[in-house]
Formats: structure tokens, C-alpha cells, sequence
């Protein structure tokens, strides 16, 4: 299919600022997502992935910043731009005038495709759409019109494809059949942005990640380290009422709800002192508990913190 | 080249596919206007000397036809993109403004000439005379769908809502249409409401459009040829504008 990753740079986003009135739904983000990778961009919702996704395929308008492609700028290179970027949209939309096959015609003739049945076969086989083939959008289940959109994103071959939270409300089968087939486009040299909020989609799947909060990037790094980063054990503790910490336990804080708090930690040898400086900062412990990492919490911890 | 094909493809097969709707009903509508008006009126209404009101009011009712279709196209297939959200298959791909736009305008114009001909077709039974001049009305014919294509594109992208949108064809094209003497000659009014009637575009396309019917128009086919090529290159030129901002598409 592609050349394999040559390390160049697939998209760049510089200073990207994007305000709807005065929020500030991108408050200047700059990236690099290379050739080949499989980049994660995670995020509590409304972070601002899909407006960044939406600027970076034209959907929407900087208020500042640039955006490229393959290094074409989106805006004033839109045609370049676009053509190396295939986008699956976050929203479950479909025409409810065609059936399948018709939709992936349709959307070939837009990217200037033509004859590209051959192509279209192999993506309905690999999306488990050969079946459903003649049928119309509207009678196909949400499963069904999500590989759809799927495929609509892949009929001209981009180089880098973007995948808005495309697991969201998916069932399992179709998050297996999903993935193979994407780590399969990726193995042969697509680069992969995938947007999701399920963090161990993005372990599972990801060599880098940029986390997003409020539209900045908070975290940028290769997945294993920001693993690293975010998560040893935890020690929980409730405590009957709420106390000033001591500083060398604040910066091991995760998570802190009301009496409740969560530290890290990466040997068992530090769980004694910790007990020990709660004890002394006046804390009556009611519940101890020492969990294995928890992606999902820490995960939490780190968009709260930042 | 090939996006704007398979754009103006798609356009077209949307509106064919439901061709009962889209045609059948809108050529339907006119057939019984014109039994309904040439029943009632034939005696009572007297246009040109030499033409039968039946006659007269063939091409009005065509032309409306016409104008209606074309803005419906365009304007429907907008709006229902935009709300449902699958507007987002032709702002991805690298389709150009401008091919937008004549895509659009084109699938408008076909869907308008169909019902025109379905409903002239319809008609030819109570019909008496012959086109005089083809090429001039089809010539309106095709103006006419622009203006009202592009006139659909605006309303389209303009309108959130599908009741704004029903405003908009409420409020503004049906009474531009109705007051443009598809059902009679302007001669017929008092001279104030004679120069009201010229303000409104819709009467040079109905006019126009006549003329290539019997040879015989309120104005000169040239005059109405001219108001019209400048109000379809006008609404042409806002509605690229708003295109290649990306208004209420690309925010
Ligand atoms: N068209 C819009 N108009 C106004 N505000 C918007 C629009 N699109 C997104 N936002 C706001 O921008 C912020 C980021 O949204 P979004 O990019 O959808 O977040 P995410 O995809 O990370 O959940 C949110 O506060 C959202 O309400
Ligand atoms: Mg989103």
C-alpha cells in the first residue's frame, strides 16, 4: 500500500487557537504526529479533540495557528491537504438515500477515485460489510453505519488517517474488527490518529499520546513513559476528616475527593513512611487500601492535577 | 473534474430516487391548477387577444413549476445534510467552491427542467398553440432554474432550522411567484401594482419565458433576458461568497 514511515511529519499543528465566542475550545496547541506512528489524542470530553480535529480536515477555522498535512497547509493547500487525510467522524452520520456500496462510489468520485471497485470490495471484506453490501444506509444498525463511515474515510488510500472516538457506544466485535484492520493500515505505513477516552484502547494501541484538557496539551509523550509517569500502585486512604497534607505527600496525590485520597507510589518500602507523615499531619485513617495501577484512575489524577 | 461529476451525480440521483415526490407530486399540483383555473377562468379572464387564457396560463404554470423545483433542490438537499450532519461527506474531500456551487445549481436546474417538462407534457391536452421560439424559453427556463438553485443554496445554508427554511419559501418565493402573473397578465392591474409587478425578477422569468411560448410578452424578451442574467450573476456572486467563506459549513 504505502512506502512505509519514512519519519517525515504527517501532520504539524502550530499555535493552533480556536475560540467559539470567549471559550477558548483550543488555547494553543502544538504538535507533531510523524510518519507512521499511532498516535493517541486522549481527553475528558470537551477538551477540544474534536475541534482539532475538526480544523485539522477543514471541518472548522483557526482563530490562530496552522495546520498541515503531509506537510500541506489545510487551508491555503486544501485540496493537497485533504486528499492525504481520510477523517472518521465522531457523530454516527450516514445518506439515507443509498446503500453501502453507492456511498463508498459516491465518496471515491469526491477524491477524484475512479474505478475503485476493487479497492471498495477489499474494505467492505475487511470491515464485515461484504453482506450488507446493496443495503441502504437507513436499514443498518449503528454498528454497521459506523464501519461505513469507516470505510468512507478510506476509499482514496490517505496516508494519515483520523479516527474521532470511533469505539464510543461500539460493541465488541466491533472494536476487534475495528483494530485489527486498523493496526493492519498502520503496519503498512498509514499514519493513526485516534481519538478515544478509554485509556487502555490507547495502551493497548498507541506509541505516543497527547493528552488534552480545556484545549492545551497537557501531556506529550511516548505511551510507555506517560504509562510511567501516571501510574505506579496506589495507596487509598479515607480519613474522618479532612487535613493539610504534608508536602512530600502532595506531589504524590492523584486524587482527592473530599475525604478521600489517592497517592502513588512505586514501592511497597514507601507505603510505611506515607502512613507515618498522614499520621503526623493529624490524619485518623477510617479505610486503607493499596490498589494495583488503575489506568482509568490515574489517568483521572493527571487531568485534574494539570 | 471527477468530484464535481460525481457531486452534481449525487445531487441528481438523491432527488430521482424519490421521484414520486420530488416530480410526480409537484407535476400533479400543476395539472390541477390548470383544470381547476382554466375551468373557472377561461371565460372571465381576458390576457392577449390572441391567446386563450388555457393557452396563457400553460407556461406560467411550467415556468413556476420550474422555479419551485429548482429552489426546492437545492435548498432541501442543504438543509437536510446540515441537520442530519452527513453534510460532512462533501466538506472533507477536496471538493473546490466553486464546484459546490455548479453542482448544486446544475442538479437544481435538472430537477426544475424535469417537473417543467413533466408538467408541460401533462398540459399538452389542453394546449391549442405551439412554442413560437424554443430556444428563448428554454433559455428562461434555465436562468430561471439558476437563479432559483442558487436562491435554494443560500436558503440552505443560511436557514438552521427546517421551519426557517419553510419561512423562507413561504415568505419569499411563493408570493414572488404568485405576484409574478403566472395566473395573469400584469396589463390586467392597476398601472401601480403594473410597476410593483417590474420590481419583481420573478415576473421577467414568467414573462420571458411566455414570450418563447406565443411570441407575444408584457415586456421585451430582451429586457426580461437582461434583469434576469443580472439577477442570477448577483445572487451568484453572494453565494460563492458564502461558499468560499465556508459560512454555517465551516465554522
Ligand atoms: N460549534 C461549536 N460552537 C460552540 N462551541 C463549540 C462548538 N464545537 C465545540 N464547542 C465547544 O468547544 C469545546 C471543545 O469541544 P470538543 O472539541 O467537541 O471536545 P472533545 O471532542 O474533546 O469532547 C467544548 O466546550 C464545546 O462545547
Ligand atoms: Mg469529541
Amino acid at each position: 500500500m504505502l512506502s512505509g514511515n519514512d519519519g517525515g511529519i504527517a501532520i504539524s499543528v502550530q499555535g493552533a487557537v480556536k475560540l467559539y465566542g470567549s471559550l477558548r475550545a483550543l488555547a494553543g496547541v502544538d504538535l507533531e504526529v510523524r510518519q507512521g506512528e499511532f498516535f493517541g489524542l486522549l481527553g475528558p470530553n470537551g477538551a477540544g479533540k474534536t475541534t482539532l480535529i475538526s480544523a485539522l480536515a477543514g471541518l472548522a477555522r483557526l482563530s490562530a495557528g496552522h495546520i498541515a498535512v503531509m506537510g500541506h497547509d489545510v487551508v491555503t493547500d486544501y485540496r493537497a491537504a485533504r486528499r492525504m487525510l481520510g477523517v472518521v467522524p465522531q457523530e454516527l452520520v450516514f445518506d439515507p438515500f443509498f446503500s453501502v456500496r453507492e456511498v463508498l462510489r459516491i465518496q471515491s468520485g469526491y477524491f477524484g477515485v475512479k474505478d475503485n471497485e476493487a479497492w471498495i470490495d477489499e474494505l467492505l471484506e475487511n470491515l464485515d460489510l461484504t453482506s450488507k453490501a446493496n443495503a441502504n444506509m437507513r436499514t443498518l444498525s449503528g454498528g454497521m453505519k459506523r464501519r461505513v463511515l469507516v470505510a468512507q474515510a478510506l476509499v482514496h488510500k490517505p496516508p494519515v488517517i483520523v479516527l474521532d472516538e470511533p469505539t464510543a457506544g461500539v460493541d465488541v466485535e466491533l472494536r476487534q474488527t475495528l483494530w485489527k484492520f486498523i493496526q493492519k493500515l498502520n503496519a503498512a505505513g498509514h499514519t493513526i490518529v485516534l481519538t478515544t477516552h478509554y485509556l487502555e484502547e490507547a495502551e493497548a494501541l498507541c506509541t505516543r499520546i497527547a493528552m488534552l484538557k480545556a484545549g492545551r496539551v497537557i501531556a506529550l509523550d511516548t505511551t510507555a513513559n506517560i504509562l510511567r509517569r501516571v501510574s505506579s500502585h496506589a495507596l487509598k486512604v479515607r480519613v474522618a476528616e479532612a487535613i493539610v497534607l504534608p508536602e512530600a505527600l502532595q506531589e504524590k496525590l492523584v486524587c482527592h475527593e473530599a475525604e478521600e485520597m489517592s497517592f502513588s507510589f512505586e514501592k511497597y518500602e514507601d507505603v510505611e513512611a506515607m502512613l507515618a507523615a498522614l499520621r503526623t499531619a493529624g490524619a485518623v485513617l477510617h479505610d486503607v487500601e493499596i490498589t494495583k495501577p488503575d489506568l482509568e484512575q490515574a489517568f483521572i489524577g493527571m487531568m485534574s492535577k494539570a | 473534474m471527477i468530484a464535481f461529476r460525481t457531486l452534481l451525480y449525487k445531487e441528481a440521483l438523491r432527488f430521482w430516487k424519490v421521484a414520486f415526490q420530488t416530480v410526480g407530486a409537484p407535476v400533479l399540483t400543476s395539472v390541477m391548477y390548470l383544470m381547476i383555473f382554466s375551468q373557472v377562468l377561461a371565460d372571465r379572464v381576458k390576457v392577449y387577444d390572441t391567446v386563450r387564457y388555457t393557452d396563457f396560463l400553460i407556461p406560467g404554470l411550467v415556468m413556476m413549476s420550474v422555479l419551485q423545483n429548482a429552489f426546492s433542490n437545492s435548498s432541501s438537499s442543504l438543509i437536510q445534510s446540515k441537520i442530519t450532519g452527513n453534510i460532512v461527506f462533501v466538506l472533507l474531500p477536496p471538493i473546490s467552491y466553486r464546484e459546490f456551487y455548479a453542482a448544486y445549481v446544475i442538479a437544481s436546474v435538472m430537477r426544475g427542467i424535469v417537473v417543467g417538462l413533466g408538467v408541460w407534457i401533462a398540459a399538452l391536452p389542453f394546449a391549442q398553440v405551439a412554442v413560437v421560439h424554443p430556444l428563448w424559453a428554454l433559455g428562461f427556463a434555465l436562468l430561471g432554474g439558476a437563479m432559483l438553485g442558487t436562491l435554494g443554496i443560500i436558503a440552505g445554508i443560511w436557514a438552521d432550522k427546517f421551519d426557517q427554511l419553510a419561512a423562507f419559501q413561504n415568505f419569499m418565493i411563493m408570493p414572488l411567484t404568485m405576484l409574478s402573473g403566472v395566473f395573469y397578465s400584469i396589463h390586467s392591474l392597476p398601472s401601480f401594482w403594473q410597476g410593483v409587478s417590474h420590481l419583481n425578477p420573478f415576473f421577467f422569468m414568467i414573462d420571458g419565458f411566455r414570450y418563447g411560448f406565443f411570441g407575444v410578452s408584457d415586456v421585451s424578451p430582451w429586457l426580461s433576458f437582461a434583469v434576469v442574467a443580472v439577477a442570477l450573476t448577483v445572487l451568484t456572486g453572494v453565494c460563492l461568497e458564502m461558499l468560499r467563506r465556508g459560512y454555517k459549513l465551516r465554522h
